[in-house]
């Protein structure tokens, strides 16, 4: 007799919104090993070669069978499959899109829920990480060709991990004074805890990664010093330049961007000023312009720091929204405020020049963009104000050209993102390029994936694969 | 870490250090600053290099005690390390040979003037270096500037020392008297910048300030340093810090400069009670 189909998922527990608003724990507190014995009892277990989760995950990850070893109570075996494609299940586990990537293509939401197949991951490796269990992986002996990785974001990360492996001699330079990118400076606590980016990076170093901090490539170093020293480079730099419109009174204080306001809180710890240093400023009422994850990470920041209203002001509807659907729900559980169809047109300064108003316009939906969402239309004569203390933009960001600004050979988009052909190749031979400065702003794991790719394009070119004539670029 | 290899005290609360710090060295170039974070829990702080060393391998900074984290720099003896210290960072200011170039600093934006001076010198220009100060005891740098300037004007605020007045008053004399001045630099507060801008726009002299918003990261990507320059945001981390005076909105500048006045106070209290 087959065993019944469990149809629901097994939901992960998760600190009361009551209670998390006032710290900055991760909120997901993870599955108990009956809970994620449970959950993974219900994967169908699709042979690896057809398995649609595979084909949805950026790093191909072998969903089905790391999920296997976890029903065979195999930690260190789940782990060590995860980890033959992706170096840091840690991270993947919790801030991946799942419900855009594998999950969505799981066979189980046919009939149920899908498997929940990044929290799963996100259990064997904090497992793993408690039991203190690394996976046993294959370093190449040392081929003699140095390698140098510019950026310790997500993509860096990744690209360093598989470089090493294949026996080269990887270098990471960060420009900031601690390790992780984006990981640590912009996704918060209470989403990813600063810990893990550490022991991702501790792991790396125990594979024989150097890292290299306080380096501005650019500044502290040009690409051509670089290049002097290593046989080839890869850019994963990001896309850390914020964007502000050119709004009246965009300048007035307590207006922050995204990154100023978060790298503040995580990067700087301003939420336990005066312990530490870096203030920030704490107020009552906060507005956010955006709709992404990052406005939500600001929101839900600015609550935990004290703020008691705090609003996010979004251009479209509520569908449109590019935020993971768990992150508005959280953001919503928290108290956030929406609302939809405004966009700020003027912001209202008090004597001492802080902002005390921002003036909003409404809009309706008009036809579709490039995007293929409907393009939002200001309705004359709509304008109201909403009092608050400070505003941060989440309006996306655009890859900082302090890197290359003084390379010529270096060729940009529009859009101020690296050109690169399939093999991450970009415009200056033996330099790569992945993750958000060649995408503009995207996830982790998508820039896993370039990092991955290039680590790869990286060994052929080094092995002798000639450098093109001329990049095709590639579109993301 | 970054080990402090040398300290002088310049004038009362104004520090020297040379810094061991051979990667920044190698490829400093006047006008550009550093950012440094003292310890774990430490702020990240902008400082402007005073000169630098490539052979040997040191900065050298000068600063003012104004907050907590100055203060506690200024604690830090020879030997003692600074956890962060990352840079060059901003663009050099741009040198050439302008002909007759005048370089107006005032205060702790002496070093920074000093840089500039001796870059333009090198350059070709012949300088001149007008600084000013509060009173005798703050004048800083006086040797220095006397061994690379064509002309030096010193003033002091009181009249203490030398003459009485602004540098403004010092500037708008020599022109006045037809001195000459092809291009003029000025560093300092930002009301100083802001009036010594409005003179040489009367006359029409090329300008750059040095400009000192708040920053966090001093590499492009927070935004905390924007100013208004000729109506369109710039950073001055990544953009400056040097802009055309003749576009920069000062005003907006000086209320930005003070948005964390209450915290600094908050923060600087409780280190001098937590004992120095």
């Amino acid at each position: 007799m087959p065993k019944p189909l469990k149809k629901q998922r097994v939901p992960m527990p998760e600190q009361d919104p009551k209670e998390r608003i006032h710290n900055f724990n991760e909120v997901a507190l993870g599955y108990t090993w009956e809970l994620a014995l449970e959950e993974a009892s219900r994967c169908l277990q699709c042979p690896v070669n057809h398995a649609p989760c595979i084909k949805g995950c950026p790093v191909d990850v072998n969903i089905p069978g790391f999920i296997k070893k976890i029903r065979e109570k195999d930690i260190k075996g789940a782990l060590e499959i995860i980890h033959e494609t992706n170096a840091l299940p840690c991270i993947t586990g919790r801030v991946c899109p799942q419900e855009q990537q594998c999950e969505m293509h799981c066979v189980m939401g046919k009939v149920g829920d899908k498997i929940n197949i990044g929290k799963l991951e996100r259990f064997v490796a904090d497992e793993a990480k408690k039991m203190g269990i690394y996976p046993e992986v294959y370093i190449a002996p040392n081929n003699g060709k140095k390698v140098a990785i510019i950026g310790s974001g997500p993509a860096g990360l990744t690209a360093a991990a598989d470089l090493v492996k294949m026996g080269y001699d990887v270098t990471v330079f960060e420009a900031l004074h601690d390790y992780g990118g984006v990981l640590i400076y912009g996704i918060p606590e209470f989403r990813l805890p600063k810990e893990i980016a550490r022991y991702e990076v501790e792991y790396l170093k125990s594979l024989g990664v150097k890292f290299i901090k306080n380096v501005v490539v650019g500044k502290t170093l040009t690409i051509y010093d670089i290049l002097n020293d290593y046989d080839a480079v890869f850019l994963g730099t990001g896309a850390g330049t914020p964007n502000f419109p050119n709004l009246p009174g965009v300048n007035l204080k307590g207006i922050y961007s995204a990154n100023e306001f978060l790298t503040r809180i995580n990067l700087m710890k301003a939420f336990k000023f005066p312990e530490y240093d870096t203030p920030i400023k704490r107020g009552k009422k906060l507005a956010v312009i955006g709709g992404g994850n990052v406005a939500m990470d600001a929101a839900r920041s600015a609550l935990r720091i004290g703020y008691e209203e705090v609003y996010i002001i979004y251009r479209r509807t509520k569908e449109y929204m590019t935020a993971r659907k768990e992150e508005i729900k959280h953001a919503e559980e928290e108290g956030v405020k929406f609302m939809f169809l405004v966009s700020p047109v003027e912001f209202v300064g008090n004597e001492e020049g802080n902002v005390k108003a921002v003036v909003l316009i409404m809009n309706e939906l008009g036809e579709p963009d490039e995007s293929g969402r409907r393009r939002p239309k200001p309705v004359p004569g709509t304008e109201f104000g909403l009092e608050v203390d400070a505003v941060v933009f989440a309006i996306g960001q655009r890859p900082n050209k302090v890197l290359y600004q003084e390379v010529p050979e270096l060729k940009v988009t529009k859009w101020g993102t690296l050109i690169v052909d399939e093999k991450y190749r970009t415009t200056m031979k033996g330099v790569f390029a992945g993750g958000d400065a060649v995408r503009g702003e995207a996830t982790v794991v998508l820039a896993m994936g370039d990092g991955k790719r290039g680590a790869r394009a990286i060994d052929e070119y080094l092995k002798g694969e000639p450098w093109p004539e001329k990049i095709e670029p590639k579109n993301f | 870490m970054f080990e402090i290899m040398d300290k002088k005290l310049l004038a009362p609360n104004i520090k020297w250090i040379r810094v061991r710090a051979p990667i920044v060295a190698r490829n400093a170039h006047a006008g550009q600053f550093v950012i440094l974070r003292l310890h774990e829990k430490g702020e990240r702080i902008p400082l402007t290099l005073f000169k630098w060393n490539e052979e040997e391998g040191y900065i050298e900074l000068v600063f003012q005690e104004v907050g907590k984290t100055t203060y506690e720099l200024g604690s830090y003896e020879p030997g003692d390390k600074i956890m962060d210290v990352v840079g060059p960072l901003g663009n050099p200011t741009p040198i050439q040979n302008y002909g007759t170039a005048v370089i107006v600093s005032g205060g702790v934006g002496a070093p920074i003037g000093y840089a500039v001076t001796r870059a333009l010198k090198e350059a070709g220009n012949r300088v001149v270096s007008i600084i000013g100060f509060r009173s005798k005891e703050y004048v800083i740098l006086e040797d220095e500037f006397k061994k690379i300037s064509d002309e030096l004007l010193i003033t002091t605020d009181d009249g203490s020392y030398i003459r009485k007045g602004f540098t403004t008053d010092v500037l708008r004399e020599y022109l006045e008297n037809g001195g000459k001045a092809d291009y003029v630099f000025t560093v300092g507060p930002v009301i100083m910048m802001k009036l010594i801008s409005q003179i040489t726009k009367e006359y029409g002299i090329k300008t750059d300030a040095s400009l000192n918003p708040l920053m966090v990261d001093g590499t492009g990507m927070c935004g905390a340093c924007r100013v208004t320059v000729g109506g369109e945001i710039k950073f001055a981390c990544a953009d400056g810090p040097d802009f055309d005076a003749h576009q920069v909105d000062f005003d907006e500048l000086m209320s930005r400069l003070v948005e964390y006045r209450p915290e600094e106070k908050i923060a600087l209290d409780k280190y001098m009670k937590g004992g120095c």
